[in-house]
């Protein structure tokens, strides 16, 4: 028996599924090909022409302020990882909880999602960045003045350019009633912001928010990596404080599987574009007058945020292990994931409703089984192992703060990365393209 | 109680706005806008504003309680978000006009632009003369008066805004329809035209439009 490279098992299962049932794949998750990634870096550790620093004795510093270019009130996380924007809706109440009690613990932020803030997530979230998406659910000038950030959504790495969905069976009646729909239909979150197109209105639009909170807030635009460099170039000409770049392994909710693996680029490639763009404007790494930059999309150990600060990030953001800290795809579910036609490690169906780990559900007695207490404590430790993995690296570069780490710092281990990443191909001094 | 006078000619925008937030009621004139941005824009308190002239985008933006006039016209997005409390427009308005916007009053006594009530969530917009395309995109819910015709694609995806419109309608968008005025329809359409300023339209002359909900599920008939 041969399988086919081209019409291997993954190819062959889709099409019999589309011939099945006349409709395209939805799912969560994000990217699941395989793409020039973090993996396909190195660092290289100090010896004689670099200095390290002893261990975790010797202090490396983990900080970060966010926004402070117009806001009179920054944002200042203790740690580089900060929790990206997931929606009650997608989430449960009590996994948005969890997520705020594990940041909170750790002095990080996290952030509303797709269908508005809830008293949960405010209530237990020391720092709350609020969404601001296209389609305005839930968009409710009390809850942005109670945030501590604002960002404004143009698209995530998963989809650029999709708006976003929310299927029938996830619209219970909170959920309804706090993005004024009815109940149990599926939904669209529209792709396009209902009242301006393009950067010169983006412009206005960020000065009417600032206008409404009093200048106060930091504001920040996240965008789908596809054109990275003049994306963020704009962002930064129409004010954003912070942008945020999101690759295209990030996950989603619920998103065409078609779209997922097909539209974007990866978060490797990204990073360079967008501090490229940032130094061309004199705004990267210039402290209070600066432009921060969050990267996210497949970040999952502390070598993966030493290595996107490396490549000039100021911060991360997570998802998908986020969802995974707090208990999504654990084996102990894996009966029930398995009567799902999944199993523990493959479970991607967050559209669905019925997630067994109570996380991805509007279902009580599903929800109900995540105690927020107890997964914001998996996060906290998840989060914790992160930064200290990132402070390991950072020591042995020399460098007493994570965000001192740089490009000089790596190598890739392919010629794919190299040239994505802009760092040469380990044991030569070359880089493709340059 | 005498009006605040605010020169915005001659006082910087965000001050004259902070001053507003913080105001619990009251009068306020705002004068010299010229095409201003975000003129009065997150009020939230009681207040009475008017506004003596023509006004950029978002004008009372995310208003919450104020009763705001605008003697001009108003750029894209005026009260766009709207919680509460009305905003009225002595002139045209540009596009996207009300948009997203979950309660309150917008009275536009000329044109509206393109995209007029896009994506609104429960305000209630009465526009004097005409409307121009994709308005009442997505619209959710709330209820867009149109005292005269309505531009292509009127209601496209529309969820549960109701529509009334008294002049042609250039196109109906994906799932919206023209549906029957029942009493309870002639009965809220004509609460609104008395409260926008309009008590001698006949509500016989409206037509009403709103969601033939097929889209409402997700399936491979949707032709999407
Ligand atoms: C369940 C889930 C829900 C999400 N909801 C939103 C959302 O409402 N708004 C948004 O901007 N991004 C949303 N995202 C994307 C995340 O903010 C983030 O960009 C992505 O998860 C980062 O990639 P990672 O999952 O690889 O860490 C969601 C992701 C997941 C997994």
């Amino acid at each position: 028996m041969r399988e086919s490279a081209t019409f291997n098992r993954n190819a062959i299962a889709e099409i019999q599924r589309a011939a099945r049932t006349g409709v395209y794949d939805i799912r969560g998750w994000g990217a699941k090909r395989p793409l020039p990634h973090f993996d396909d870096l190195l660092f290289l550790g100090a010896s004689m022409s670099r200095y390290p620093l002893e261990g975790y004795r010797e202090s490396c510093g983990t900080d970060v302020v966010l926004g402070g270019r117009n806001a009179s009130s920054p944002i200042h996380i203790d740690i580089p990882v900060t929790i990206a924007g997931m929606s009650f809706g997608a989430l449960s109440a009590q996994a948005k909880e969890a997520l705020g009690r594990g940041a909170s613990a750790m002095g990080t932020s996290t952030t509303t999602g797709d269908g508005g803030m809830t008293p949960e997530e405010r209530g237990q979230s020391q720092h709350l960045v609020y969404q601001y998406l296209p389609s305005r659910y839930g968009m409710n000038p009390d809850d942005l003045r109670r945030a501590d950030a604002i960002e404004i959504v143009l698209g995530q790495g998963a989809k650029p350019g999709g708006g976003g969905m929310l299927l029938g069976q996830k619209i219970n009646s909170r959920v309804a009633k706090m993005r004024t729909l009815p109940e149990g239909i599926d939904q669209r979150s529209a792709c396009r912001h209902p009242d301006w197109t393009g950067p010169d209105d983006l412009t206005i639009k960020i000065q009417e928010l600032r206008e409404i909170t009093d200048w106060e807030k930091p504001i920040y635009v996240k965008v789908g990596a596809s054109r990275t460099y003049y994306d963020v170039k704009l962002a930064v000409h129409a004010g954003a404080d912070v942008v945020v770049v999101d690759g295209m392994q990030g996950g989603t909710a619920a998103t065409q599987d078609v779209f997922i693996e097909n539209v974007g680029i990866p978060t490797l490639a990204a990073i360079p574009q967008a501090v490229q763009a940032l130094q061309e404007l004199g705004v990267h790494r210039q402290g209070a007058t600066g432009v921060q930059l969050i990267v996210s999309g497949g970040i999952r150990t502390g070598a993966d945020v030493a290595k996107a600060l490396a490549l000039g990030a100021d911060a991360v953001a997570i998802g998908t292990a986020a969802l995974i800290a707090l208990g999504d795809n654990d084996p102990r579910w894996n009966a029930e994931y398995e009567a799902l036609g999944s199993a523990a490690g493959f479970y991607d169906d967050f559209q669905d409703g019925r997630d067994p780990a109570g996380i991805t559900t509007q279902d009580p007695a599903l929800a109900a089984r995540l105690d927020p207490i107890e997964g914001g404590r998996r996060l906290a430790n998840y989060l914790r192992v992160l930064t200290m993995e990132a402070q390991t690296i950072a020591r042995a570069c020399g460098k007493a703060h994570v965000t001192h780490l740089e490009p000089e710092d790596l190598v890739a281990i392919t010629i794919e990365a190299a040239a994505m990443a802009r760092v040469p191909l380990a044991g030569t001094s070359w880089i493709p393209g340059s | 109680m005498d009006a605040m006078t605010f020169d915005l000619g001659a006082e910087r925008l965000r001050d004259v706005n902070r001053t507003l937030h913080r105001l619990k009621n009251g009068r306020a004139r705002l004068k010299n806008p010229n095409g201003k941005h975000s003129v009065a824009a997150g009020l939230r308190s009681p207040l009475s504003v008017v506004v003596n002239g023509h006004c950029g985008y978002y004008a009372a933006g995310m208003n919450q309680l104020a009763d705001v006039i605008i003697e001009g016209n108003a750029g894209v997005g005026v009260a766009e978000n709207m919680m509460s409390g009305s905003v009225r427009v002595h002139g045209n308005a540009s596009q996207s006009a009300g948009a997203t916007a979950h309660g309150g009053l917008l009275v536009i006594t000329g044109d509206a632009a393109a995209r007029c009530g896009i994506s609104m969530k429960g305000a209630d917009i009465v526009v004097g003369g005409s409307i121009g395309h994709m308005s009442a995109f997505m619209a959710q819910a709330g209820r867009l008066v149109v005292r005269g015709d309505a531009g292509e694609a009127l209601g496209d995806s529309i969820y549960e805004a109701r529509l009334y419109v008294r002049g042609k309608v250039a196109s109906l968008g994906a799932d919206c329809i023209a549906k029957d005025m029942l009493a309870e329809h002639h009965t809220e359409l004509r609460d609104l035209l008395d409260r926008a300023g309009f008590p001698d339209d006949d509500t016989a002359d409206y037509t009403r439009y709103g969601s033939a909900r097929q889209l409402y599920h997700f399936n491979a008939g949707n032709e999407y």
